[in-house]
């Protein structure tokens, strides 16, 4: 079985927020960027189908030079190699455009990307991926099992979840559930020697245009003090949230 | 031309946040002197869109459970059939999972999390939350036909007095070789996703054998239950109550957060909230700088007393 996991390269979940050049960029200056959260648990999920059946996992992202201490880290992690198309992610239909590129050298059974990433939080990708591919699609995936060529897998719904049965090749958006957080792995010292020297590949772009362009930045109004409320008179907790509140 | 909106139903019903996607697209319909048409799916009540500014339902039926690729290609059909240029979806997880398929189809520029109306029709600009609420973006989007998905609570449900005329559509059928073959959906309980009020509790109650208190001050309010991400890591509760970056985004009218500490990962995913709540024994809790309302002091003492105070409160505004 062949797995490819898309890796998104994401600032930090703790990362200041700040822009920069009259807010249209963000700020990286002391930002440390890392494999997103919902892609490393997809990415967990494949080493597990790679120690118990053989499956080999590439991972890739379409991003500048800099993505790769990111991609460096999932090879780190377990994975055999990794692509990066060699261009800035401008917006979500490029991105998927440029991964099925990639995929036409290579036919994978399983496509894992994360459910959405949690920078600009778009949860498109493998949508597009599976849309532009023809491929099935399940998204906000909390449970994953492969037998032969047919995959069973968990998503979670709004109040529930469903078990879905599809044929190979799929795609699916990853989330916690899909693996433990426990389950996540810290490269060991072995680990991130090896990854030096598995491949990682640069390929060029071949999409152009841009269907969506990001104009500009700005950050949430500044919030008032918060309202104290003394622990002994809890009715005028009730009533500031009845009455100014308006929300019981 | 026209506006269409995919207005989702459960059970036959019209979903809340299918009247807040209706107001929503009325308002893209006024700005772009079109009208706005729906798609419903096994909808029961499509009168009611009129309600809220739809002049046209296309109202499908389909067999079996929810499908995203028939779904998908039901909602295509319908914007190819009548020449829809903005199609808006919400954010449930239905939508959120099917809409990235009718983009690639109609080749559309899609942009979720929109948080209000378009800024211009032409060029067509929304804004949308980015890096999970701690910031918004400015976005235009270039292509002929145009796709939003509206972020929860963020337009609200607004009346629009028209008269809307259901004619039945029936999509050329769609083959689909995924199969549903266990469903297991709380009937009985709020879900964080529709819920007007969320209790939500951190590890400051100690062990899920306290968790009486959250349920309680939940029920009471008929509330969804939430908890901090450790919470949930320990097991005490289910992987869907954990908020936050990495869990659910919550956009509640009122979040209610007790013993959690208000960490920036938790904090990014119930910011749009409208009303936060906080009650935690340590004044230095960086919650208190994001709350509206805050009780300095012992969840095990607050808790009891405030359910037992709504409830003399319901009481006498029943
Ligand atoms: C990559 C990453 C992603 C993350 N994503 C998320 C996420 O999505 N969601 C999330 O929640 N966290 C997330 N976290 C974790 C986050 O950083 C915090 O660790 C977590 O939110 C803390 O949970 P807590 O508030 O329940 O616990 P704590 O931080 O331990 O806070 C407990 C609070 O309870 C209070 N308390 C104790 N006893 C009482 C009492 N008797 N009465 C009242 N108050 C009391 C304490 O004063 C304290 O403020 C993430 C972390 C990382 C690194």
């Amino acid at each position: 079985m062949k797995i490819l996991v898309c890796i998104s390269h994401v600032p930090d979940t703790t990362s200041k927020i700040n822009f920069v050049e009259n807010d249209t960029q963000f700020d990286t200056q002391g930002v440390q960027f890392i494999i997103n959260p919902n892609d490393e648990f997809g990415l967990t999920r494949a080493m597990w189908f790679k120690e118990k059946s053989g499956a080999s996992v590439d991972v890739i992202n379409v991003g500048g030079p800099e993505t790769e201490a990111t991609l460096r880290k999932a090879l780190a992690i377990g994975a055999d190699n990794a692509i990066r198309v060699n261009t800035a992610a401008r917006d979500a239909q490029q991105v998927a455009k440029e991964i099925v590129t990639v995929m036409q050298q290579n036919s994978y059974d399983l496509v894992i990307a994360g459910r959405e990433s949690i920078d600009y939080n778009g949860g498109m990708v493998p949508g597009m991926i599976a849309a532009l591919k023809g491929m099935n699609y399940l998204n906000n995936c909390i449970g994953l099992e492969i037998e032969g060529s047919q995959a069973t897998a968990i998503r979670e719904m709004d109040g529930g979840k469903e078990t879905v049965t599809t044929p190979l090749p799929l795609v699916i958006g990853a989330q916690k559930g899909l693996v433990e957080e426990s389950d996540l792995r810290i490269p060991n010292m072995r680990g991130i020697m090896m990854a030096r020297k598995k491949p990682l590949t640069v390929v060029e772009p071949t999409q152009e245009g841009q269907q969506v362009q990001t104009i500009s930045f700005e950050k949430p109004a500044p919030k008032g003090a918060v309202k104290l409320v003394d622990p002994e008179n809890i009715d005028e907790l009730i009533s500031l949230l009845h009455n100014e509140a308006k929300v019981i | 031309m026209s506006v269409l909106i995919y207005a989702e139903s459960e059970n036959g019903q019209l979903k809340k946040i299918a009247l807040e996607l209706a107001s929503f697209g009325k308002a893209i319909a006024d700005q772009l002197n079109t009208n706005l048409v729906a798609v419903t799916i096994n909808c029961e009540n499509n009168d009611l869109l009129g309600n809220y500014g739809v002049n046209e339902v296309l109202a499908a039926s389909q067999q079996g459970d929810f499908n995203a690729q028939q779904y998908a290609a039901t909602l295509s059909e319908a914007a190819k059939s009548i020449g829809a240029h903005t199609i808006a979806v919400s954010s449930s997880a239905d939508s959120r999972f099917l809409a990235p398929l009718v983009a690639v189809t109609l080749d559309a520029g899609y942009v979720t999390n929109v948080v209000g109306a378009p800024i211009s029709s032409n060029p067509f600009q929304v804004k949308r939350s980015v890096f999970t609420n701690k910031a918004f973006s400015v976005c235009e989007i270039a292509t002929e036909v145009k796709m939003v998905g509206l972020s929860k609570n963020a337009f609200g449900v607004h009346e629009n007095q028209t008269t809307a005329t259901i004619t039945n559509f029936s999509p050329a059928s769609a083959a689909s070789d995924m199969k549903v073959t266990a469903l297991d959906k709380a009937t009985d309980t709020v879900t964080i996703a529709d819920a007007e009020i969320v209790v939500s509790g951190g590890r400051g109650l100690k062990g899920p054998e306290n968790w009486h208190l959250i349920e309680d001050l939940a029920d009471t309010l008929g509330a969804a239950t939430a908890c901090s991400k450790p919470v949930s890591d320990m097991g005490w509760r289910p992987h869907s109550e954990h908020v936050g970056q990495t869990g659910k985004p919550v956009a509640s009218n009122l979040y209610i957060a007790i013993g959690v500490s208000g960490a920036i990962q938790h904090l990014a995913g119930i910011n749009s909230s409208k009303v936060k709540v906080v009650i935690n024994n340590d004044p230095e809790a960086p919650f208190f700088k994001a709350a509206d309302y805050g009780v300095v002091g012992d969840a095990f003492e607050v808790v009891p007393k405030m359910i037992e105070k709504l409830k003399s409160f319901q009481a006498e505004n029943a």
